[in-house]
């Protein structure tokens, strides 16, 4: 698969958030405004980048070679986890500005799913180092516009009278599921008349 | 005891009244028999992990306890995906990335932090079984609603020459594809969510 195919793939036709449900936890608890969406979105495409690369190198250089690969579930969430608290200490040392933009968001990141789903997903279809971390970025970048476009939504929906029962959440869900609806415009076929 | 166990059916139910471990919830809920493997799967785990967290809630330095509680709830997910992956393959296939992914429900760390750590072992295991059968149960409410309108069929355990798919004149020649898909689990979600808010505040008021 060249890497235009891996971008559109992974941002629009397997968005994580609106077709595979990877990510919802922060989907629906971070997009009340635009400016915490735009922070998480980015923090988690930073993440996932970084913790792709990683994690393919710890499978296949040490799992791997060991026949340890039954570890995987544990090896990952351990990495994961340190690679965050990491993350975030040289983020702090290094730019104090971008900890006061990320900082916040980096530790919730921990327990999106998004990130190691991305992993387990890189070791399943066989990519390569690059590949992976592409896959990582892209899937991030999905995570970055599905937050944004719900965060302008629920934004607009505060302005508006919705009946009692369906405020908050109820609402947050029907028009995530509208959106998947548009989504659904973008599948294989979309690749194909793209790339040949 | 008894409240311990109930509590997690319906009070605090982790999927509409917590809204807790929503993944999961919606990326197998297409289809009962999912469902139903899923909740076993975050039983197992979430039991397991509830009665070591509370065995060892005071040797467990308090700095390092979340990293303590993630590799006591990997452990027991590794056992679950290989336990399944060995019985039961075809489960194991169609809840694919998902269940390596209950390492991460927040319902099962949200548990041994909120609950674990703080009661005895006793207390944990009610605790498990009423939140575990509790997202169980609202996995499969999800997943009725899904397969019934979006497949127009209802799948359970397949025994003897049954093959385990009920099939429901009237909606099978012509289901509503659109529920089986993930826009369809997003409505689901929300309607049934705004149903529980609306039932509630109902009790609340009488």
């Amino acid at each position: 698969m060249s890497y235009l195919a891996i971008l559109i793939t992974f941002i629009f036709i397997n968005n994580f958030i609106l077709t595979q449900f990877l990510g919802l936890c922060p989907f629906i608890g971070v997009s009340k405004n635009t400016e915490s969406a735009i922070g998480m979105g980015f923090a988690v495409i930073f993440v996932m980048g970084i913790s792709s690369i990683v994690t393919w190198l710890l499978y296949n250089y040490i799992l791997v070679p060991f026949h340890i690969e039954y570890l995987q579930t544990i090896t990952f969430i351990l990495v994961i986890a340190s690679l965050v608290q990491f993350v975030e200490m040289v983020v702090q040392k290094i730019s104090p500005q971008l900890y006061k933009a990320l900082g916040i968001f980096l530790p919730l990141i921990t327990t999106n799913c998004a990130v190691l789903g991305i992993a387990l997903i890189n070791i399943t279809n066989n990519y390569n180092a690059l590949e992976s971390f592409v896959a990582g970025i892209a899937a991030g970048i999905g995570f970055l516009l599905a937050i944004l476009l719900m965060s302008n939504i629920r934004e607009k929906l505060d302005l508006i009278k919705v009946p009692k029962p369906i405020q908050g959440i109820p609402i947050a869900f029907i028009s995530g599921g509208l959106m998947a609806l548009a989504f659904m415009a973008f599948d294989k076929a979309l690749l194909t008349n793209l790339l040949g | 005891m008894l409240k311990e166990f109930t509590k997690g059916i319906f009070k605090e139910n982790p999927i509409f009244i917590i809204v807790l471990g929503l993944c999961p919830a919606l990326g197998v809920s297409s289809k009962l028999i999912n469902a139903i493997g899923m909740g076993a799967g975050v039983i197992f785990v979430l039991l397991g992990s509830n009665i070591f967290v509370s065995l060892l809630k005071n040797f467990i330095p308090d700095k390092v306890r979340i990293p303590a509680y993630v590799v006591i709830i990997a452990s027991f997910v590794t056992l679950v995906e290989m336990v399944m992956e060995a019985y039961l393959p075809s489960l194991f296939e169609s809840l694919g990335v998902f269940v390596p992914l209950i390492v991460v429900n927040c319902l099962i760390l949200g548990r041994a932090e909120a609950f674990a750590n703080k009661n005895t072992i006793k207390a944990s295991i009610f605790d498990a079984l009423g939140m575990g059968i509790g997202f169980t149960l609202s996995l499969m409410l999800i997943a009725l609603f899904r397969e019934v309108l979006g497949a127009g069929t209802v799948t359970i355990m397949a025994i003897g020459n049954f093959d385990g798919v009920i099939k429901i004149p009237g909606i099978y020649n012509a289901p509503a594809r659109v529920f089986g898909l993930s826009a369809g689990a997003l409505l689901v979600m929300g309607y049934l969510k705004a149903f529980f808010n609306w039932y509630s505040s109902r009790k609340r008021v009488s």
